[in-house]
């Protein structure tokens, strides 16, 4: 147990060795300071910055990559620990998902080089399907969980991890969140640290898991476990913060901040490691205060653990299992516990705020291809990527989102289940390199009889535009070979293959008719690059002929950006104008039309 | 077009400082930065947060990134002080709220202190696809229907700045961020030379001149501003928004001329035709319809007309019907 000062004065460091950094950018720097040699990633947000930010490093220090997918990435990462260095794999929570295989597998074999997994969760569901808890994974496997609560944390926490994997011969967590990924805050940095190659151990009963060897790793891990948590009982990565004993508060990770922010004279027990969890420590610290409240942000994890161990605790009774934590809600949940005196509420000024969902950039080539998948009128199974959108009004476009790469599958399942409609399932380039291909393979094998719109815009573009199999370019930007996709779906054995230009909507549409037509698997790929990465795009502007427009709002049911009502209206409709900055002229509007108004506005001024 | 009128509970000809105390206190500075995405918060965000962090102050700053691009809302939190705890404002404690857009800003309202809290908002209005999805004749815009002085009646000083007018008459309406960082210079502690040098580093070099103009513009409209003395109250109303039109709407379908190739069916907006059991259009959800006559003007056979009847004279009535 360790009693630090409730809080400490504001620290006066030179200069040269602060620097403002995001969380993601502080668990690179912690990283590359603790010496890793290999690092691999697939683009998730929150976490994309911890690659991004790592190849910003020397090339000699580290060679790090976007790999395909998380288990991928994963793959890299154990194969550099096998090979005797430190290696680091990064992921969102649901990258975690794809990456489990490998994950519960080498939960047995260990970590010979250091071994680090940075997953960021992104409670509040920012930019995801879901909001799991990725300290259930932990548990799960039996990994240890380090959960930063700020920058500083991030940088040190990652160092120590992968000390701790070399030391208890296990991968390590770090957990991050949305809200540690993207708070910027001054960092103490380091220097790096080289740590030769520790070399490949030949040790075929705890490298290969076949079953005898399993059996073996398995009673291995729960000793591992036991030594953990001996350790966990007195290192300082767990904090005891003394206070008031009325009550005391255990959280860990980003809840830790907020707590402060509203009980700043509390005593608290900051766990740094959310797992394992040292029983001797939090026994102890239970019987020092009065009531006992966990605040974890998701699943009640700690809570969980401790009344397992047949301590009283309070927690998701007054914080929300859903959601993303703020000062505000533990302010409320701690007023209902009757440990903080209710606030008056602030001034009720009832504004409806305006509805301002994210949409489909001006230009965006995926707004006509959905265009004619919503005219085809089939059932179309979606994935994810920017094009997930276009479900909103009103392209509305796609019907189903499940996972990435599920499109496929799902439209197997739909067309074979005997739905009435014509099946599609329309994917992205990066999603269909990520886990597209073995259900191209799986239609092609069963002859389901589906058509599978490859949405090529050349990037990974939801995440911020990222390079990947298909771009022609690494990480780091050096030229790499490019997957020619049409090459690849007929060796599939796709034989009905077309390329359009989804910026000729009637060629599009009639291609999507035709391939709706072949029985079997047919394969349309739309190839227009990204407007947004990696170069933005911008041609000459096109404006309306107010005087012909007759408000039919055809063009309007693009979404595009760039239209909204002008201040004319026709027949009580408004008539529609483009506003010039965003338009950059992918000519969609013109050719939706109904009475060609539409014309490059440089002609309409002269 | 923007003055603290007298309904304001700001206090006349006091330096508009009240947070720089609050800065030297232990509970932090509090700034709120908010627009839609592609417009700059993001640079705002740092600029502020490089000179807070080069005065040594504890400085945290909060974003979400990820959707920001796609036109979505953008929000970023910046405290400072001896300590910082939480990376997020909580409601209601925000100092400052700068916004970058109209409706955003009364989006992040209820963030800002009610009784000292300082509300800069840039006029530009960027309305959303979202809001003008409505095609039924005399359907009003989905977007704020609050005015400046409004807004400025409900806050303890509030400032609507047309900065991105501003800006566009500087050449650069990227710029505009940079003419509100000049109103929030102000409120806060920094000097204007420390500000200026702190822009220096998060603008593209080519742009330095222009956006360093633009910085002493805002700055100086914003003093101006609070000198002036403002006798014409300007009206608290909404924007009314316009009186729907009663119409009725009347399909008349030939269907002599259908020839089912349901065009009409599958671009309709509504998706409120399809075609029957002999696979002729017909108009299947009555209810759906608004008249836009899409479907009118997309039938390449002529076998469908679109009846705005009783809207006739009403419509003739409203501006611009004539254009």
């Amino acid at each position: 147990m360790q009693a630090v000062p409730e809080t400490a004065a504001p620290t006066q460091l030179r200069a040269k060795d602060v620097r403002p950094l995001t969380g993601n950018e502080a668990i690179a720097r912690g990283a590359w300071e603790a010496g890793v040699r290999v690092a691999a990633a697939y683009p998730g947000t929150p976490s994309t910055e911890i690659m991004e930010s790592l190849a910003g490093y020397p090339v000699e220090d580290v060679h790090a990559q976007w790999s395909t997918n998380e288990k991928v990435a994963l793959d890299v990462a154990i194969g550099a620990s096998f090979a005797g260095s430190r290696a680091l794999a990064s992921m969102k929570h649901v990258g975690l998902n794809v990456a489990a295989d490998a994950f519960m597998s080498q939960a047995y074999i260990g970590a010979n080089g250091g071994l680090v997994l940075a997953v960021c969760d992104d409670p509040g569901i920012h930019s995801s399907q879901n909001e799991q808890d990725t300290r259930i994974y932990g548990q799960f496997a039996t990994v240890p969980v380090l959960e930063p609560s700020d920058a500083q944390e991030a940088l040190d926490f990652t160092r120590l991890a992968f000390d701790l994997s070399e030391k208890f011969d296990t991968m390590v967590i770090v957990r991050g969140t949305t809200r540690l990924a993207h708070t910027r805050s001054p960092v103490v940095i380091g220097a790096r640290t080289e740590y030769p190659s520790r070399g490949f151990l030949e040790n075929p009963a705890k490298n290969v898991m076949i079953p005898a060897h399993a059996r073996h790793r398995h009673a291995a891990v729960l000793e591992r476990e036991a030594k953990l948590k001996q350790y966990l009982e007195t290192a300082p990565v767990n904090r005891w913060e003394t206070g008031d004993a009325s009550f005391g508060v255990i959280t860990a990770g980003t809840c830790y901040p907020y707590v402060r922010e509203v009980l700043p004279g509390a005593s608290v027990l900051k766990l740094g490691a959310s797992w394992p969890l040292p029983e001797g420590l939090l026994r102890r610290y239970c019987e020092s205060v009065e009531r006992v409240f966990v605040v974890e942000e998701l699943e009640p994890v700690i809570e969980k653990e401790l009344r397992a161990l047949g301590i009283k605790v309070e927690g998701k009774q007054f914080f929300p299992r859903a959601g993303e934590f703020s000062p505000e809600i533990l302010r409320a949940g701690f007023e209902r516990a009757g440990v903080l005196e209710p606030r008056a509420e602030g001034r009720g000024w009832a504004l409806e705020p305006l509805a301002r969902p994210p949409v489909l950039c001006a230009g965006c080539p995926h707004t006509s291809s959905f265009m004619a998948v919503r005219a085809s009128g089939a059932r179309v199974a979606g994935d994810i990527g920017c094009y997930t959108l276009a479900c909103l009004d009103p392209l509305r476009g796609l019907d189903t989102t499940v996972a990435m790469g599920s499109s496929i599958g799902n439209a197997i399942g739909m067309s074979k289940a005997g739905d009435t409609k014509p099946v599609m399932a329309t994917i992205g380039d990066s999603t269909f390199l990520h886990a597209g291909i073995p259900g191209l393979i799986d239609a092609v094998y069963n002859q389901a009889n589906i058509t599978v719109l490859l949405l090529d815009n050349h990037i990974t573009a939801m995440t911020g535009g990222q390079e990947h199999p298909g771009t022609g370019k690494t990480l780091r930007g050096e030229e790499a070979p490019k997957v020619d996709y049409e090459a690849l779906v007929r060796a599939i054995g796709v034989t009905w293959v077309r390329t359009v230009d989804s910026y000729d909507l009637a060629q599009t549409y009639q291609t999507l008719r035709e391939a709706i037509a072949h029985r079997g698997v047919s394969v349309i790929i739309s190839n227009r690059p990204c407007v947004l990465d990696p170069v933005k795009i911008k041609g000459p502007p096109l404006a309306i002929v107010n005087a012909q427009c007759n408000a039919c709002q055809s063009c309007m049911n693009l979404g595009c950006p760039a239209l909204t009502w002008g201040a004319d209206t026709f027949e009580g409709r408004h008539k529609v104008k483009i506003d010039q900055s965003l338009c950059i002229g992918c000519t969609l509007c013109a050719q939706v039309c109904t009475v060609d108004c539409i014309k490059p506005a440089a002609t309409l001024t002269q | 077009m923007s003055r603290p009128t007298a309904s304001t509970s700001s206090i006349e000809g006091e330096p508009l400082r009240p947070t720089a105390s609050a800065a030297k206190a232990r509970e932090p500075m509090n700034v709120l930065i908010v627009g839609v995405g592609g417009q700059g918060v993001i640079m705002v965000s740092k600029a502020l947060a490089s000179l807070a962090q080069s005065k040594g102050y504890q400085v945290k700053q909060s974003e979400v990134h990820g959707m920001a691009k796609r036109g979505g809302t953008v929000f970023s939190h910046v405290r400072f002080g001896p300590q910082v705890w939480s990376p997020t404002i909580p409601k209601g404690e925000a100092d400052i709220l700068v916004a970058l857009e109209w409706a955003e800003g009364l989006r992040w309202l209820p963030f800002l202190k009610a009784e000292t809290g300082i509300f800069i908002c840039d006029t530009k209005r960027i309305v959303p696809p979202f809001a003008c999805l409505n095609r039924r004749p005399g359907a009003p815009l989905r977007y704020s229907r609050e005015t400046p002085a409004e807004v400025r009646a409900h806050v303890a000083e509030g400032y609507a700045i047309d900065a991105t007018r501003m800006a566009e008459e500087l050449g650069n309406e990227r710029a505009a961020n940079v003419v509100l960082i000049g109103a929030l210079s102000t409120a806060l502690e920094f000097s204007a030379a420390d500000w200026e040098q702190a822009l220096a580093q998060f603008v593209p070099k080519k742009t330095i001149a222009v956006n360093l103009d633009a910085f002493r513009l805002g700055r100086n409209w914003i003093e101006e501003e609070r000198t002036a003395v403002d006798d014409a109250e300007a009206p608290l109303a909404h924007i009314p928004a316009p009186a729907a039109a009663p119409y009725n709407v009347r399909l008349e379908i030939t269907p002599a001329w259908c020839k089912s190739c349901d065009i009409c069916v599958k671009l309709c907006p509504e998706r409120c035709l399809r075609l029957n059991q002999e696979r002729i259009v017909e108009l299947a959800q009555p209810e759906k319809c608004t008249g836009c006559r899409l479907c009118e003007l997309l039938c390449p056979d002529f076998a469908i007309r679109v009846h705005l009847d009783a809207v006739a004279k009403e419509v003739a009535a409203m501006p611009g019907a004539k254009a």
